[in-house]
């Protein structure tokens, strides 16, 4: 199934500037891998060389920040979204 | 355009990938922040303590250590606010020299966010932008909607639904769009963003972030120069996203490298309410990671943000600093926000409160020694949380107009001289 995955601005020179692209997969892991079959180099700007989501990206699984869920192992079905956001500053 | 001599490029804080200087905040390949970078020998053979006081007294009279190009538009008579020697709250904590730097009394709107404000805006001009918008935990969008209104420019303000009224009123007035989102800081944080990716505005603490930031080191600059140009031994922030507390670090670093005082140690502490503390629990945990809090429950709903961006760097600075920090309860807030109303005639809002309580405990512990210098940043006006206090400080005393009955108010008599 496909989930819509929506990407950063920092991140569309990957996606031939596409906002929102689909990716397969039951875990936003393997959403990730999926996205860098299509747009190589994608997966290394959002995962550190542990795999694991990076500092200063915050995955969103529908509302919630993964953090707060699974973290990369959060599981994902048909319906939900996925968006991926910089970390902004304090207001 | 391109004709600051002193402010280079930005620069991403995590890989040092260079940037040109433009509404951009993230490095594209590991999403570190990206920071304005400045040639600091130009500005060591260009800025000195005499060019420095010849200057009016604002936020500007540094303006070679700020990431602008031209003269700044917006916000030109912000910051230079009082520093003052704190001798009866001093005495109340059993400290020596004590000071509070007083940015309750920022122009236009009553915060230190009037400092970030008026670079973003500066900067947003220069770069041709028409619109301005933000995330805020209030006192930002206040800021925000008064400069832009001021500047001549469109502005959305976007906040927690659930903030004090008083300042959502404080941005309504300015005849901006004000969005109340169902949801916490950080929801309203991700929504900025993905506005920020479709809409070509500039967004002040999202793709304008590097300017924005660098503002608030002007509180730092004008710390020292109030203390007759040295550092405070001690320096206590509140923290919500943390950058503040880093910035103010930054301050004290470069006037150390240009020769403007003199190098030496001075210790950064940050204080949270305990309602939302993710970066003092990780200090408490002597851990670098920042877990963050789903849902906020605190008075200092300026504070209230639950994935703190600067967060880790702020870890880093108190570290290096031999600082730490502290986080206090909401009883605790209220009490200190009497005990500075009471002992220097300062009103500040809850945030400030939090600041005056952590400083407390911190001192009552032994962290911070009573001998030596301590500035307290106390970064918003009361009048603003009046909501926290007002079942907290008694009511009026009516009486008719008599001199009886004003007498019997009493129980002892008043003396008459």
């Amino acid at each position: 199934m496909a989930i819509p995955v929506r990407i950063p601005t920092p991140l569309r020179k990957l996606t031939q500037n596409q906002e929102v692209v689909e990716a397969e997969g039951t875990t936003i892991r393997e959403l990730l891998e999926c996205l860098e079959r299509t747009y190589p180099g994608l997966k290394e700007r959002i995962c550190d060389d542990q795999d694991q989501i990076r500092r200063f990206v915050n995955v969103f699984l529908n509302d919630e920040d993964v953090r707060f869920l699974d973290e990369s192992e959060t599981a994902v079905k048909s319906g939900d979204e996925v968006s991926i956001v910089p970390a902004i500053a304090g207001g | 355009m391109d004709k600051s001599p002193f402010f280079s490029h930005l620069r991403c804080r995590e890989c040092d990938r260079q940037y040109p200087k433009g509404a951009v905040h993230v490095c594209e390949f590991d999403f570190g922040p990206l920071e304005a970078a400045y040639d600091y020998d130009s500005i060591y053979k260009a800025l000195t303590r005499q060019k420095i006081l010849s200057r009016p007294r604002s936020m500007w009279r540094y303006r070679e250590l700020l990431p602008i190009e031209n003269e700044p538009t917006v916000g030109v008579q912000t910051g230079f606010t009082p520093l003052i020697r704190a001798r009866r709250l001093a005495a109340r904590l059993g400290v020596e020299e004590l000071y509070i730097k007083n940015d309750t009394v920022n122009y236009p709107t009553l915060s230190f966010k009037d400092r970030v404000v008026s670079v973003a805006l500066s900067r947003a001009k220069e770069l041709g932008i028409d619109t301005v918008a933000c995330a805020s935990t209030g006192n930002l969008a206040n800021s925000v909607a008064a400069n832009a209104a001021a500047a001549g420019l469109r502005s959305f303000v976007l906040i927690p639904a659930d903030l004090e009224p008083t300042k959502i009123l404080g941005s309504l007035i300015f005849g901006t769009n004000v969005i109340g989102i169902q949801g916490a800081y950080d929801q309203v944080n991700r929504l900025c963003s993905e506005i920020a990716g479709r809409y070509h505005w500039g967004f002040v603490n999202v793709n304008l972030r590097p300017y924005y930031a660098e503002g608030s080191k002007t509180m730092g600059f004008e710390i020292m120069e109030q203390l007759g140009w040295r550092l405070p031994r001690h320096t206590v922030v509140c923290m919500a996203s943390g950058s503040l507390l880093t910035k103010i670090y930054k301050s004290f670093q470069e006037f150390s490298k240009l020769g403007l005082v003199e190098p030496g140690e001075s210790s950064i502490y940050g204080a949270q309410a305990a309602g939302c503390s993710p970066i003092t629990t990780a200090i408490k945990n002597n851990t670098e990671v920042v877990k963050p809090v789903a849902k906020p429950h605190t008075i200092a709903k300026s504070l209230s943000i639950g994935t703190p961006a600067d967060g880790y760097y702020a870890i880093r600075t108190m570290k290096q600093t031999g600082g730490t920090a502290e986080d206090c309860t909401d009883e605790e807030i209220i009490d200190a926000i009497k005990l500075l109303a009471e002992t220097e005639g300062i009103f500040a809002e809850t945030a400030g409160g939090v600041t005056v309580a952590c400083a407390r405990k911190l001192i009552e512990c032994g962290c911070i020694p009573p001998n030596e210098s301590i500035v307290l940043c106390i970064t918003g006006h009361g009048l603003k949380t009046q909501e926290a206090v007002i079942d907290k400080v008694g009511q009026a005393k009516l009486i008719r107009p008599n001199l009886k009955e004003f007498e019997s108010l009493f129980e002892h008599p008043i003396q008459t001289n």
